[in-house]
């Protein structure tokens, strides 16, 4: 069978979209009941949900840092995942390298000074793999830290940038992923300040300099978005809880 | 790596968008995939796919469309309106489906270009699919600007975009359903827009498409009846260019025959139940052939016509496997089909009664080895499917005696036989009103269709290539067949040289000057070059000096042509379609524009050149001490031949500087051969051999020898090959994914499963293929002292089992894979001839950026980009091979020609060695001459014995003697030239121990 056309005459990427477009994007709040936060975000096919254990006591005493929380996160694909994930244990090195990404990436961004001496555990499941695991638990990540309510400086969003010759383009999909050059973007948009680029080949240093540019704008704007799913929630809280309160005056 | 750092954001950021997706888009958003993994697990996968609203209609004055930015809108307001049939008064616009491009492209491209068509881009995928070079000249067709070509981009945009496949519907059906969608769209769209349609004419040979199309109000027609609706001159033009006949794709039996549809065979070939590979004709037989298919260790084996299921040489076909107890062993008969076919009509399909009791025959024949030898056995199977065609123009006579005496004169359109010059294809079938002129040219013929019903494949005529065995007849004939591009550099390939011209040199050494930007000034060096006589194009040059700490400096210096040739512009494009320098007996068609060939990249002597060092500090041992890389100035101090440099190196009276330097070389040389062979290193053959033509004017050479190896080839050699590793390592650590590196995987030792037999039993010797060292070993010991050539013969027998080395993406294959078995090193590349081998030319470039010279261009970073380029080189390498052996070949003919004229017989006796024995003939080998020939016996008055491949023949006393592989003969050579195609044929005939005559 022929291999996949990464740009056809028409310019457009194998699932029809243009380079700057993102694929679809769905965000939920809270689906983990017994999670102090979670969130599930699903990106084109990729889907991931993120869980939030904390602020709490260490497992391990040793590991506590006395001024600090201490973050730990913990990654798993389920068996039915699809495609680069496949069926992966907990222990698959790969599987740590995200791991060890998240963590590096969150670290400076939740202002942990605020927990000392305590635990913040975040788990990560891939429910399903079409490309771009590591930027969609970083978004849900964030979302499952603001939903568990842990102070952090600013949302951090990310956003996989491919290069196919001289373009750029955005939120690589799994075959995309397999045939180019990818950078990972995570950044804190307000500020502009980049928390990882991650990639796996050696680039040009101005080809960089763009692929974190354009990553780094697409991040700002998932930010909108993840800060309006939030806030409609909020809201509905807001909503639901001045309905039990008036609920409870009656009562009174 | 991972970095943390805030982004400057300068430079405008285009818009960023995240698709939304609407509810009822959801059953367009999702495709499923079947895909099997190494371990033959079959997985489903799902692939995501968004439907647009902003893809323009192409109509000039569609208001609706012309706000989308930056498109050419090529469809104009009135149709085309000359059609005798068609006369709406908008006139009418085409729209083509997919086989109309994949079998009436050069129609395609003769059709007057003001007639408007679109292009629906299912038919662009399918064909994508299908074949690649038809895919190259739609895209051609679609971009060239002369043309109203438009694509409709039909499942990108929401309207037109097809559900999933409806129940009971195969692909091509689904295919049809969405090309008829464009016809439905356009009328609207317009209409929506105010204007009013020019009609919409689908053009397709498929009745039951047409007949749907009719049923859904739309307008179809086949391309005959359209191309005969056309006028004056236009009709004349094209009617001879329409392919077959209407409507022939519709065969009665397909399930009585095994003939799957294309969805079938897909997952048939997934799930493992057929295998897929290339067919392989058998030069020898023609009812048999071969396919290699991925995880079999031996080729599948197809016996007869039925089992060929219609396969061309080349074309990708699903098997199906029969079962074991109707496995059978390749037949031992040669099987010419243009004798035991010359009877065949062609307007019949009836075969001639000959063929069928041959196949008889020779399945009897096979049953009966089948018993005795067991092991020559192969897996058997039958086409069941073709997954791709290959074909392309082919090279052919006109068969002769497939005209009637009318028609010899006659000018009425007839049908007719081409035969192939190649012996791997069937005759082709074709219609044409030039027959008589055409019977001693050589001609172009187009393979259109092969109907199931049919022996033969029917074809159609391109055009006249000259007459036969005139020179220019035959050399473009063997560029056409072995694809070699040939046409001359254009405009725009040339404009990427320096202005300056053959006037261009090194600038002086100033820091103003970009040349000398981290360049070496190596210009002091007493750097030579060594090459074959006449060279032109000195692709290396190399020094060595002993350094004060006794150690050696040596250095290979090659010609900087990625400095003259930059990524992805039209000389660099072009150069990567040819993908090497093609050399003929008398011809070298370049890979380069003349210019930097032979002149500006040229290592010439005396002048100053721009060079890629590689140099090593070596110990006096020759083990490298450090290797490093660079650019330089370098300034060559003599071009030698081999031969010269041979004799001033043996020159004892010669003390100069340059002589020791190549002294110096060569000592390390035969320490590097050494090591290598110690490794395992194979050192193999394949007759080579050196044409001495007389004078340009003539035709016929003076002689064929062999060529000579002097110690200066070795010492050339040696530099290079360790130069070539060196880089290979350098740009594998620096780019894991997509070096360009070179490897020739290890031979299956099924390979040599038959020559170990005839070793063993003729000779009694053994080959032990355990590995290329104890390979190599053993043919060490393959000596016969009563026969000095038995050792050479071996080595070409050897040679043959072989797989041919290829160039690969390091990312393509796993780091175990890439080791070079015939050199036995653990990784290699090409570097050293960038003039003439365009792998060479990615590799300087990565090498280049390795060293921070230069950044990598993009297209060296992605891994399709790469494997695509390198598939390219591959094919072409290997053909530009093949067309040096046949240009070869065809001076062998004229010298073997001029020297048979005047003799006795028209006949050169020759020395030959046997090397196949056949129940009816040998095979055998003059080495002389390079040259291999069938003998064939007419009468049964042999006895063949296939398990000690000898043949016992009766002796005019009575007696019987013996012939057995490897024997020594003698043979009579000389060239017939087939009545009926013009071909000339090398005939051999055995003179000694019996003479064949009447045999
Ligand atoms: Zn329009």
């Amino acid at each position: 069978m022929s291999r996949l056309e990464i740009l056809n005459l028409a310019g457009l990427r194998h699932d029809n979209r243009r380079p700057y477009e993102l694929r679809s994007l769905a965000l939920s709040l809270s689906p983990s009941p017994t999670a102090d936060g979670s969130a599930q975000v699903t990106q084109g096919l990729t889907t991931v949900q993120a869980s939030v254990f904390g602020p709490r006591e260490p497992r391990q005493r040793a590991a506590a840092a006395h001024d600090k929380a201490s973050v730990v996160v913990e990654v798993g694909v389920v068996p039915w995942a699809q495609g680069q994930g496949g069926s992966r244990s907990r222990g698959d090195k790969r599987l740590l390298e995200i791991g060890a990404a998240i963590r590096q990436t969150f670290e400076p961004v939740i202002l942990t000074h605020l927990y000392p001496r305590s635990e913040i555990t975040v788990q990560v499941q891939v429910l399903a793999a079409d490309g771009g695991i590591l930027p969609t638990a970083i978004n849900a990540v964030t979302l499952a830290l603001i939903d568990a309510g842990i102070s952090m400086l600013d949302y951090v969003t990310a956003v996989s940038v491919g290069l196919h010759l001289k373009q750029a383009m955005l939120d690589l999909s799994a075959p995309e992923e397999s045939d180019l050059p990818t950078l990972v973007v995570a950044a804190l948009p307000e500020s502009g300040r980049v928390t990882l680029a991650q990639m796996e080949t050696r680039l040009h240093v101005d080809r960089f300099e763009e692929m974190l540019r354009l990553g780094v704008a697409a991040c700002s704007v998932l930010k909108e978005e993840m800060e309006a799913a939030v806030k409609q929630r909020t809201t509905r809280v807001v909503e639901r809880m001045a309905i039990s309160a008036k609920g409870a005056a009656k009562d009174d | 790596m991972a970095a943390t750092a805030t982004a400057a954001s300068t430079s405008a950021i285009p818009e960023i968008t995240i698709l939304k997706r609407h509810r009822e888009d959801l059953p367009l958003a999702q495709n499923k995939f079947l895909k099997k993994t190494a371990k033959g697990k079959v997985l489903q996968f799902l692939r995501e796919r968004y439907v647009r609203d902003d893809i323009p209609c192409g109509f000039s004055a569609c208001a609706l469309c012309n706000e989308f930015p930056g498109y050419r809108a090529v469809l104009p307001q009135r149709g085309y309106a000359r059609h005798s049939k068609f006369t709406g008064k908008n006139g009418h616009w085409l729209v083509i489906d997919t086989n109309v491009v994949l079998h009436q492209m050069d129609l395609l491209t003769a059709l007057p270009p003001q007639l408007p068509i679109i292009v629906p881009s299912t038919v662009i995928r399918e064909t994508r699919h299908r074949s690649l070079p038809l895919f190259n000249r739609l895209q051609q067709l679609v971009l060239d600007e002369d043309r109203c070509v438009w694509v409709w981009w039909n499942e990108e945009r929401r309207e037109t975009a097809t559900f999933g496949v409806e129940e009971n519907e195969v692909v091509n059906d689904r295919n049809d359903r969405a090309i008829r969608q464009t016809l439905h769209f356009y009328p609207k769209h317009l209409s929506e827009s105010a204007h009013e349609a020019p009609d919409l004419i689908l053009l397709t040979d498929d009745r039951r498409n047409r007949e749907l199309a009719n049923a859904e109000g739309l307008i179809a027609t086949s391309t005959r009846d359209y191309v005969d609706g056309l006028q004056g001159e236009v009709r004349d033009r094209l009617v001879d260019l329409v392919v077959g006949g209407v409507d022939e794709r519709e065969p009665t039996d397909r399930r009585a025959r095994r003939i799957y549809d294309e969805e079938t065979l897909n997952v048939g070939v997934k799930s493992g139940r057929f295998l897929q590979g290339h067919f392989n004709a058998d030069q020898y037989n023609y009812l048999e052939g071969t396919v290699r298919c991925h995880g079999m260790s031996k080729p599948v084996l197809l016996v007869g016509r039925q089992a060929m299921n219609r396969s061309v040489d080349g074309d990708l076909v699903a098997v199906e496997l029969l079962p074991k107890e109707e496995w059978k062993a390749p037949g031992d008969e040669v099987l010419d089909q243009d004798i035991a076919l010359k009877d065949d009509d062609v307007e019949g399909d009836e075969g001639a009664d000959s063929e069928a009791i041959k196949e008889k025959e020779e399945r009897m024949d096979t049953a009966e080895v089948t018993k005795k030898a067991p092991k020559e056995v192969l897996p058997t199977g039958r086409v069941v499917g073709i997954m791709k065609r290959n074909w392309r123009a082919y090279v052919c006579h006109i068969d002769r005696s497939s005209l009637s005496e009318a028609a010899l004169t006659s000018l009425s359109q007839q049908t007719i036989f081409a035969t192939p010059l190649s012996r791997a294809l069937p005759r082709i079938r074709l219609r044409t009103r030039q027959a008589p002129a055409l019977l001693d040219q050589k001609i172009l013929v187009n393979i259109d269709s092969w109907s199931v019903n049919s022996r033969y494949p029917d074809g159609h005529f391109v055009r006249a290539l000259g007459k036969v065995e005139s020179k220019e007849a035959e050399q473009e004939s063997l560029l056409l067949e072995y694809e070699v591009p040939y046409r001359p550099f254009g405009k725009a390939i040339l404009n990427c040289l320096p202005k300056e011209g053959d006037s261009w040199v090194v600038p002086e050494k100033k820091p103003e000057n970009l040349e000398w930007r981290d360049r070496e000034d190596l210009r002091d060096l007493l750097i030579c070059s060594i090459d074959p006589p006449g060279c032109q194009d000195i692709d290396d040059a190399l020094h060595a000096r002993v350094l004060p700490n006794g150690n050696i400096e040596a250095g290979v210096h090659i010609a900087d042509v990625s400095h003259f040739v930059h990524a992805d512009n039209p000389m660099d494009s072009e150069a990567a379609s040819r993908g090497t320098t093609v050399y003929l007996v008398d011809k070298r068609i370049d890979m380069l524009p003349e210019l930097l060939g032979t002149n500006l990249c040229s290592l010439r002597p005396f002048v100053e050149r721009l060079a890629f060092s590689v140099i090593w500090e070596l110990s006096p041992d020759a083990k490298i001490v450090n290797v490093r890389f660079t650019k330089s100035v370098i300034a060559s101090k003599e071009a030698f031949t081999y031969a010269a440099a041979q004799q001033r190196k043996d020159d004892k009276a010669l003390k100069d500087p340059l002589t020791d330097s190549i002294r110096l070389l060569n000592s390390l040389a035969i320490k590097l051969k050494a090591g290598r062979i110690a490794a395992g290193a194979l050192s193999l053959s394949s007759p080579e051999l050196k044409i001495h033509l007389n004078s340009t004017e003539s035709t016929a050479p003076i002689d064929v020898e062999q060529k000579e190896q002097l110690e200066t080839n070795s010492l050339v050699e040696e530099f290079m090959l360790l130069a070539n590793i060196s880089v290979a390592r350098k740009i594998q650590e620096a780019y894991p994914a997509t070096a360009v590196l070179r490897r020739h995987a290890p031979p299956p030792k099924t390979n040599f499963e038959a020559l170990q037999d005839i070793l063993q039993k003729r000779k009694g010797m053994t080959l032990d293929v355990s590995s290329s060292k104890a390979l190599a070993d053993s043919l060490d010991l393959c000596i016969d002292p009563e026969l000095p050539e038995f050792n050479t013969l071996v080595r070409i027998m050897a040679t043959r089992c072989m797989l041919a080395a290829e160039y690969f993406g390091s990312g393509s294959v796993s780091k175990e894979a890439y080791g070079h078995y015939g050199l036995a090193s653990e990784i290699y590349t090409h570097f050293t001839s960038p003039i003439r081998r365009y792998a060479d030319v990615l590799v300087h470039r990565q090498l280049s950026a390795a060293i921070n010279y230069t950044p990598l261009h993009p297209t060296l970073q992605s891994k399709q980009h790469v494997e695509r380029a390198l598939n390219v080189v591959n094919k072409r390498h290997r053909l530009a091979q093949m067309a040096s052996r046949a240009s070869v070949e065809f001076y062998v003919g004229l010298a073997l020609k001029s020297r048979t004229e005047g003799t006795t017989n028209n006949a050169v006796r020759e020395e030959a060695f046997v090397i196949r024995t056949f129940r009816n003939g040998l095979a055998v080998f003059v080495s002389k001459l390079g040259l291999e020939g069938l003998i064939t016996f007419k009468h049964d008055t042999h006895e063949f014995d296939p398990e000690n491949y000898l043949i016992n023949v009766p002796t005019p006393n009575g007696g019987s003697k013996q012939i057995a592989v490897f024997d020594r003969v003698k043979v009579d050579i000389s060239i017939e030239k087939d009545p009926n195609t013009q071909r000339g044929k090398v005939v051999m005939t055995l003179v000694e121990p019996v003479s064949s005559v009447g045999l």
